[in-house]
């Protein structure tokens, strides 16, 4: 589709195959199989071998994420602080398990390692939004807001589009 | 603000300006321009109100850039001129965000936890009515007076020794000026123009400067191994893959002052003869690669970087790689492989990375915080840093605070100082009057400590004995709702999911090991037959030989350190765990498969919140009436004490 990302590495220089992954991930959210085969060409490098980096690395996707990616850390300072609560009470709000996408395509939950954020934690973040010092009980509110934004959103393109 | 050649239109290198900074014998006319430019940087002198935000990552999260906007807008109300600067964080994380301010003439004041409804109030006392907002306010770095103290006397401060961190926080983390203004690349300076490649080593080898990573090798030594292997090309690799959970030094470090580690890769390069260096940082740290992106950028224009470094002859290329979440790459050899676009699978090391490393060709890496302490080492010499720290490690250590602790935030203390010392000294205790319990160190390959060995001092070794690690500089606090099988799980947890699968120890030992101790949290009711119980009891006799194989087969660190938080929970805590195994009790609460969960039918107000939450259906009760739980229906996921508005479910 978009030769501009594998032609700005040097042909046949393995090397470069992961900043190259992190260049299409950042384009399209996730690792597209057309994307890969372009790679997999142009640097001369088996597809198997990419698809080994793509799922050895806990970066890569090979599915598209949600509109709103929440992250939960899972450091050991938010866990000490109950960041396994919050993350439970994340999967029954949206009914789904961390690592998956909602069916509505506006929720995808990830856990992280450690967000760097320790001094307050429990820390989520929602795209580039965060939330520290968390309970579990501000959970709904916050999944209800970004439904709604979400919402009213919608309504606004739709509205654009009508006119 | 603009750069300093741009400002006096002069055509002198910049390798002078880093010189004058410090013997300004010049001629007059320059002289004046140039002193006046650097009080304006360390702002010295300044006519109007300068605003500091410390803007890093920990900064944003807790709302810097919402407090910046109001700030802005409030300026612009008042119609006060003023300029706002973003620095990175001084790490005090408890008072986030932190906004400094500095009239013209008067100390710069240091504010704490400045939320959006506060800034009116904060920049009407300080730019109109030039008074001390006294409401958040937290120290100055001018001297003490009646309305604050100075920062170095405050509790967070005191104790500490600011090496590596001397500048976080104070300078702006973009401006190459201010670094060189504050004494930055005098070292890089002297090194190539005083100093042979063997006397650099000597110098950093006579400092007793260790890896900071974690291992604890000594850094002189490495280059001296590099340098020595004869190649036609060698490789500095900074090591900023910080991946442990609970620590972030390294981010804090690049965020705050991203020069000063140029500036130690630099000089290492000089050392041991590399052309090409490389930064391996987390992709997970997005603001730490965009201030390091921007420094190279910088140091690049003024000749710090390149070719012909400082017109010394001497060239070096640096690029930043993306790692892409694997902690195991924090690994030396896994790094590597990440490097050169591998899967990041450690290797059998020798040969070490010293004699093949990255491309095959002789290697140095070296963590964050070492290249950190490099710069100020040749410029305070080796007997100014060894007489800092204990007999073996010499020189300071960065941690990282965090958990159950009133201070959270960056901590630097000279090497030696008691960990009692770090917890209730500089961290204030336990906040809530909650009881202290033990004190995580070295992340996933570090030990849990209690209150009997808190006299220990900091440092390689004696942590070494009593189980721990220095590891990377994880230091987290945990009172007596912290259950410390708990621990343990969370950390065979994690190493099981970073486990790389290469060898065999690891791979499926850290998952027998796992599965061990989740067992031990089990409920007997859950998989109830008999057998289960024997295998938990089988489970527990094996645990300390399966860590101890475990420890002495794995392939890389990774392996050989991953059953230390068990071990050291089986030393310290084993009431704890026999608690678990026999009387199925967790005294922290923690453990939800071993409670009971009752309804309190004093407080129940039969709202029916819980009967709707409730998965099973365990809980029954007629509308209005108190409500009770059917205990074996319950699977004890938590939810209702979660649910519940009345706090009338009660777990024991």
């Amino acid at each position: 589709m978009d030769k501009s990302i594998v032609n700005n590495y040097t042909a046949n220089d393995r090397s470069s195959i992961i900043p190259l992954l992190q260049d299409i991930q950042d384009k399209f959210g996730y690792l597209p199989e057309q994307e890969l085969q372009e790679a997999s060409i142009h640097l001369g490098m088996p597809l198997s071998s990419i698809y080994g980096i793509a799922t050895f690395y806990n970066q890569f996707r090979l599915t598209p994420l949600g509109k709103y990616v929440i992250r939960v850390c899972r450091g050991t300072a938010c866990h000490v602080k109950g960041s396994a609560g919050i993350l439970q009470a994340l999967e029954t709000e949206l009914g789904i398990k961390a690592g998956c996408t909602t069916r509505d395509k506006l929720f995808t939950i990830e856990t992280v390692a450690c967000i760097g954020a320790c001094s307050i934690a429990p820390v989520i973040s929602v795209n580039d939004e965060y939330f520290g010092r968390l309970t579990v009980k501000e959970i709904p509110k916050i999944i209800k807001n970004f439904r709604n934004k979400s919402v009213k959103e919608n309504i606004e393109i739709m509205e654009t589009i009508g006119e | 603000m603009e750069s300093f050649l741009e400002i006096l239109k002069l055509d002198f290198p910049p390798c002078e300006f880093i010189e004058r900074c410090i013997n300004p014998e010049i001629t007059p006319s320059v002289q004046n321009e140039l002193e006046e430019y650097i009080s304006l940087l360390k702002y010295k002198k300044h006519d109007r109100p300068v605003i500091f935000i410390g803007m890093d990552t920990s900064g944003l999260a807790s709302g810097a850039a919402k407090v910046r906007h109001e700030i802005e807008k409030e300026l612009n109300s008042l119609g006060v001129d003023a300029e706002i600067v973003n620095t990175g964080g001084i790490g005090y994380g408890a008072i986030e965000p932190v906004v400094d301010i500095k009239l013209p003439g008067s100390d710069r004041i240091i504010y704490g936890e400045i939320t959006v409804n506060d800034v009116k109030e904060l920049i009407k006392t300080t730019t109109v009515d030039k008074q001390i907002f006294t409401k958040k306010v937290f120290a100055t770095y001018g001297a003490t007076n009646k309305f604050v103290r100075n920062i170095d006397e405050t509790e967070f401060f005191r104790h500490q020794l600011r090496v590596v961190l001397r500048n976080c926080g104070r300078i702006v983390p973009d401006s190459i000026d201010q670094y060189i203004a504050s004494g930055g690349f005098l070292g890089l300076s002297k090194v190539l123009n005083e100093m042979s490649p063997e006397n650099v080593i000597k110098e950093v080898l006579d400092s007793g400067l260790r890896g900071r990573g974690g291992g604890g090798f000594p850094t002189g030594k490495k280059w001296e191994l590099t340098a020595k292997n004869p190649a036609d090309k060698r490789y500095v690799i900074c090591n900023a893959d910080e991946g442990d959970p609970g620590a972030f030094m390294d981010r804090s470090i690049l965020e705050g002052d991203p020069f000063q580690v140029i500036e130690g890769m630099v000089i290492a390069a000089y050392a041991i003869g590399a052309s090409e260096g490389y930064i391996y940082c987390r992709a997970e740290y997005p603001l730490a690669i965009k201030k390091l992106e921007n420094a190279i950028l910088h140091s690049k224009e003024y000749g710090l970087l390149g070719k012909n470094i400082l017109n010394s002859g001497f060239g070096f290329e640096l690029k930043i790689k993306k790692g892409a979440g694997a902690f195991v790459c924090g690994e030396e050899t896994a790094l590597i492989a990440s490097i050169e676009g591998r899967r990041g699978m450690p290797e059998p090391r020798p040969p070490y990375p010293s004699e093949s490393g990255l491309f095959g060709k002789p290697t140095v890496i070296n963590n964050v915080e070492t290249f950190a302490n490099v710069p100020m080492i040749i410029q305070k010499g080796s007997g100014w840093y060894s007489s800092i720290g204990t007999e073996k490690s010499k020189g300071t250590k960065v941690f990282a605070l965090s958990g159950n602790v009133k201070n959270t935030g960056l901590v630097e203390v000279a090497m030696g100082v008691t960990l009692r010392d770090v917890v209730f000294k500089i961290g204030g205790g336990i906040p809530n009057g909650k009881k202290f319990k033990a004190v995580q160190i070295g992340g996933p390959s570090g030990g849990c400590l209690p209150e009997i060995v808190m006299d220990t001092p900091v440092d390689y070794e004696s942590l070494k004995d009593v189980g721990a690690m220095m590891g990377s500089g994880g230091f987290v606090v945990m009172d007596e709702g912290t259950c410390m099988v708990d621990v343990a799980k969370f950390f065979l947890t994690f190493i099981q999911n970073e486990s790389c699968g290469k060898c065999v120890p690891c791979r499926e030992g850290t998952k027998r090991m796992l599965e061990i101790v989740e067992r031990i949290t089990q409920n007997y009711e859950n998989n109830g037959n008999g057998h289960d119980a024997f295998q938990r009891f089988k489970g527990i006799i094996h645990l300390k030989r399966l860590a101890e194989v475990i420890k002495d087969t794995s392939l890389c660190g990774l392996g050989q350190s991953a059953p230390n938080p068990v071990l050291s929970g089986l030393k310290y805590f084993r009431e704890e765990y026999e608690a678990h195994i026999y009387d199925r009790k967790c005294e922290a609460h923690v453990c939800k498969e071993l409670l009971t969960y009752n309804i309190d039918n004093e407080i129940c107000t039969g709202c029916g919140l819980c009967t709707r939450k409730c998965a099973v259906g365990a809980i029954v009760g007629e509308k209005k009436q108190a409500h009770y739980i059917v205990q074996s229906k319950c699977i004890k996921c938590g939810l209702c004490v979660e649910t519940c508005r009345f706090n009338a479910i009660t777990t024991n």
